[in-house]
């Protein structure tokens, strides 16, 4: 057991656990926020992905030792004051999402794309979401909703 | 999935991590984890401690100058993917296909290498540049570095710290990945150096390795048209669900083709 303390959603947590507890699973049985989903499980869907330190990861692949005093960022710290965060309202706008078990991951993954990468085109989009797997949508209307957001972000900065 | 109970360290020096791994009897090295942490789930591997050298100050830079580009082994895909473009284009290229963003982000090079995976793309970039591997005891030309599926030159408890890269006049890397897991069904480094050119396969076989028949060629003709009547023998590559030894050999020569329109171009 190792006592861990981290900033999650910008609050701090801290609880002791046991050293093989991977950080998805510390996310949701322990802290009880189940927006980040475990679909694959072997690190290749990105239902799991959320953000440490600002850079988007995939939870299910990381011990919880290892975010041990990280910033982390789960979907449900993107809403601010009961308003959807801009990339949330995009894929909302632009239906980019039918049965939304991807969807956690897909938002956060956007998230991380539209902060590091200036010039979204469509193709770059879809290159971007290589490890975040949709089975419904057939990804276009994520693409469409990603695009928004990016144009948005662009436009307001 | 769950992986079998073992007891997480994390070092602040590489003096520590070495005394850490002395004192446990079956620990391994943590880096980005994007590898050996699935492995760990299913439950193919079980060491008793993990000791994370990821955070290593020692292990993170990257420097480059008119000859080398030198990496430290803690140095992320990421970074190296935006790093080295100037100085060596093609493994900027080959760092920035790694997996996907969320695994670029964690993933090593030092891990990378130390792992050997059959079908990972830095062995390639290595043996394809003629690169050396500097450990916590010595530095081991990449062709002696890689020596069969997941297994290396290291000792146990030797650390990889840095991987030094010579400039090639020329290098270019094209692979095909598997649609679902990204790693290379066949990859190929091509690189034009001063000591001649140097081809390296990954992903088609237990182990990376290098193809002496197309650096004749290449060292003759540097055109991909060199290189499109040379097929590597399909006895003693990898057969699997995903594919037959024969194609993986079919591959080899068209990523080859591909990496070599790409090193003329770059």
């Amino acid at each position: 057991m190792t006592a861990i303390t981290m900033t999650v959603n910008g609050k701090s947590v801290s609880a002791d656990v046991e050293d093989r507890t991977l950080l998805v699973y510390f996310l949701r049985e322990h802290l009880r926020l189940t927006g980040t989903h475990i679909g694959c499980d072997t690190s290749q869907c990105g239902a799991c992905v959320v953000h440490v330190n600002g850079r988007a990861v995939k939870s299910c692949t990381m011990f919880v030792g290892q975010a041990n005093g990280a910033e982390v960022t789960t979907i449900e710290g993107l809403a601010k004051d009961g308003a959807l965060h801009p990339v949330q309202e995009a894929f909302r706008e632009n239906h980019g999402l039918q049965c939304g078990f991807c969807t956690p991951g897909m938002i956060m993954t956007a998230v991380d794309m539209i902060r590091r990468v200036p010039d979204l085109d469509r193709a770059r989009i879809r290159a971007e979401l290589e490890g975040n797997i949709c089975r419904c949508t057939g990804y276009h209307n994520i693409v469409s909703a990603i695009e928004d957001a990016a144009k948005k972000a662009r436009s307001a900065a | 999935m769950i992986p079998y109970a073992f007891e997480y360290r994390r070092a602040a020096t590489l003096a520590e991590a070495q005394t850490l791994f002395a004192d446990a009897p079956e620990a391994k090295f943590l880096a980005g984890g994007q590898t050996l942490i699935p492995t760990m789930k299913m439950r193919l591997a079980s060491p008793s401690r993990l000791i994370d050298i990821s955070g290593l100050k020692e292990l993170s830079f990257i420097r480059a100058d008119a000859n080398a580009v030198s990496i430290g082994a803690g140095a992320k895909h990421f970074e190296v993917a935006a790093e080295v473009k100037r100085a060596i284009p093609a493994l900027a290229h080959l760092a920035a296909h790694i997996g996907d963003p969320a695994v670029r982000h964690m993933g090593t090079i030092g891990g990378s290498v130390a792992n050997n995976d059959p079908a990972a793309d830095y062995p390639a970039a290595l043996l394809g540049l003629g690169a050396t591997v500097k450990t916590t005891a010595r530095g081991i030309a990449a062709d002696d570095f890689f020596t069969g599926m997941f297994e290396t030159d290291l000792e146990d408890g030797e650390i990889v710290t840095e991987i030094s890269f010579p400039i090639a006049e020329r290098a270019g890397y094209a692979k095909f990945p598997n649609p679902a897991s990204r790693y290379a069904l066949a990859g190929v480094f091509v690189a034009k150096t001063k000591d001649g050119v140097r081809v390296a396969v990954t992903g088609a076989a237990p182990c990376v390795f290098r193809a002496p028949d197309m650096e004749a060629a290449l060292s003759e003709s540097f055109t991909p048209e060199a290189v499109a009547g040379i097929a590597i023998d399909a006895e003693g590559l990898n057969s699997d669900i995903h594919a037959s030894a024969e194609y993986r050999s079919h591959l080899v020569t068209v990523m080859a083709k591909r990496a070599v329109a790409a090193a003329l171009q770059g």
